[in-house]
């Protein structure tokens, strides 16, 4: 079954991603993508703490996402898949030219973001990645829970930004 | 209402952080404080907006101020239950709640005699068996 979400989410596994888009997804497995996750054994429990028991949580740097992403996809349970940033998803969208749609669910303020929406600040380097991910043909939109208006990238980034192309 | 001679010495001083989504923190110490008048036993902090970092920030700004060793959180996945443990990891002696409710907080504010963790384990007893379904079957 198809990966049912890809997130970007610099909180990673919370309350909107676990409950907000895993219910009414009934979400069975969620793959964390994240290099330094991926090698904490300390911080995958946290993590792994955070999810309820029916729920499965796979950890992976990009390098194994990519790998084994055929096999989250052919998963008959349903996945989600959560990225902490953008150029985290940036390299494994590249990886993985079939994922075609990309959900900007949460990223915060910190020191050269702009904001853009309530829940989502940029800077102008993560302004040029995602531009770089709408023009390689994916569809790219801010969304922080379900019911939620989907915010395309030419109303995050402004008119200059290029619209997906069609799949 | 509070009687006219009451004096700001009379306020409970914070002994714990309610942490969580919205205006969870808020809500539940406005609650605290419309049926105990004791609301100030607690500090909300909403995650609203915050990064995990941002949050987690916060929190250890909060704790390193007040002295205050107890956190209830709404979620066990929420993004303050979360920094709670991380916090946890340098700091073991710290006390969490998650899941909390109404009950649990109330129990924790009659509990002012009570060490933390014995006040922590009767509110989590607490709020558990608040918990109810009624009804059709």
């Amino acid at each position: 079954m198809p990966i049912a979400l890809y997130r970007i989410d610099d909180r990673l596994i919370h309350g909107q991603v676990v409950v907000g888009w895993g219910q009414p997804l009934d979400i069975d497995f969620i793959v964390l993508v994240d290099d330094n996750v991926a090698c904490c054994d300390w911080e995958q429990d946290l993590y792994r703490m955070g999810v309820p028991p029916e729920m499965e949580i796979l950890f992976a740097d990009v390098a194994t996402a990519i790998r084994d992403h055929d096999r989250y996809a052919r998963d008959p349970r349903k996945g989600l898949l959560v990225t902490p940033d953008i150029p985290t998803m940036q390299r494994l969208v590249y990886g993985v030219p079939y994922i075609r749609e990309v959900n900007v669910g949460g990223i915060h303020h910190r020191a050269g973001r702009v904001q853009k929406l309530r829940y989502v600040f940029l800077a102008p380097e993560e302004e040029t990645q995602l531009r770089a991910m709408v023009e390689s043909g994916v569809k790219v939109t801010a969304q922080d829970v379900p019911a939620a208006r989907e915010v395309p990238m030419s109303e995050v980034l402004g008119p200059s930004a290029p619209e997906a192309r069609s799949a | 209402m509070k009687s006219s001679d009451e004096s700001p010495a009379d306020s409970p001083r914070p002994r714990a952080v309610v942490a969580g989504h919205g205006d969870f923190p808020e809500g539940m110490v406005s609650a605290v404080e419309q049926i105990s008048g004791r609301g100030a036993v607690f500090l909300p902090l909403s995650n609203r907006g915050l990064s995990g970092e941002d949050i987690e920030t916060r929190l250890k700004s909060v704790a390193h101020q007040t002295g205050i060793r107890v956190f209830f959180t709404d979620l066990p996945a929420g993004s303050a239950t979360l920094a709670i443990r991380r916090m946890m990891r340098e700091d073991p002696e710290l006390i969490l709640v998650t899941g909390t409710n109404l009950t649990a907080l109330l129990e924790f504010v009659f509990q002012s005699d009570a060490d933390s963790v014995a006040a922590a384990q009767q509110s989590v007893e607490k709020g558990r068996a608040s918990l109810g379904a009624f009804g059709p079957r």
